[in-house]
């Protein structure tokens, strides 16, 4: 924390673990909110959270650690792609739910469509 | 320094607006504050002078998943219904986990990453160069991958659409 106070009042560049704090802290309060919540939806903005940090990490990591190289920024654009990508299923998954059961939450209704 | 005064602000921002995205009762006002913190991440892109990654983080994040988020929200949400959590008892462990892993993470993150690598000013990356490197077939070049995510894309429009429609 000391470090953190002293290369902002020296007025440098940013050090490189101040970016992955924020993104270290954003994964685990995606995972917190994976565990703690019952609505489907809700599991799912965690789980955006949690991408959304990975993404931070290869944007930085590329950075900071190969600045001449373009690596981590293509692997965030389509990392990006994928999110898309299965978000859109999800929800249709949710909806297809939420027609059988009438209700989004996570609990012993679900079970009963595996049959 | 006023580089660092708006990384902070943009810090504490995103990590607040995430706290506030995983504990809100009503859903609708999660994903509002879930579209903070993807905004908030697209100036962290800025920060970092990729402003191509910034753009596409605003379009496809702010612009399609939040689109999509909102209209599941609308279709099934029920206002007034009481929230389900889950048990407190697995609130608690669940908080437990997370605390365990930023302990652990952050005891990694403070110790080991080498404070030696500098920030390199380089200035925006040239479009031509992204483009060229999107589309090129070379060494360091990522025309397989862009098909394979085109490929990906389609399979997914019309997958959702065979899940989702009535029977």
């Amino acid at each position: 924390m000391g470090e953190l106070i002293t290369s902002f009042l020296s007025g440098g560049p940013i050090p490189m673990f101040a970016y992955l704090i924020v993104s270290t802290l954003m994964f685990f309060i995606g995972v917190y909110g994976f565990l703690s919540r019952k609505n489907m939806l809700m599991v799912l903005i965690s789980i955006e959270l949690m991408l959304n940090a990975a993404d931070i990490n290869f944007a930085v990591f590329n950075r900071y650690l190969y600045p001449e190289q373009h690596e981590g920024l293509f692997f965030a654009l389509f990392a990006i792609g994928i999110a898309a990508a299965e978000t859109a299923v999800a929800i249709a998954i949710i909806i297809n739910i939420y027609r059988n059961v009438k209700s989004i939450y996570i609990d012993e209704n679900i079970t009963e469509m595996k049959n | 320094m006023i580089e660092q005064v708006i990384f902070y602000i943009l810090a504490f921002f995103i990590v607040g607006f995430s706290l506030l995205a995983v504990t809100e009762r009503r859903i609708i006002r999660a994903s509002v504050y879930l579209l903070f913190v993807l905004l908030g991440t697209a100036g962290l892109y800025l920060i970092l002078e990729y402003h191509f990654l910034a753009a596409a983080q605003v379009a496809v994040y702010a612009g399609g998943i939040m689109v999509l988020f909102v209209f599941s929200i609308l279709l099934t949400d029920h206002p007034g219904a009481e929230v389900k959590y889950e048990k407190p008892k697995r609130m608690i462990i669940s908080a437990f986990a997370a605390l365990a892993g930023i302990a652990i993470c952050g005891h990694i993150i403070y110790y080991n990453v080498s404070r030696a690598y500098q920030y390199i000013a380089q200035g925006e990356i040239d479009m031509k160069d992204l483009g060229m490197t999107l589309m090129g077939t070379g060494k360091y070049q990522y025309m397989l991958p862009f098909e394979a995510i085109s490929l990906l894309l389609l399979a997914c429009i019309i997958g959702g659409i065979l899940i989702a429609r009535k029977k």
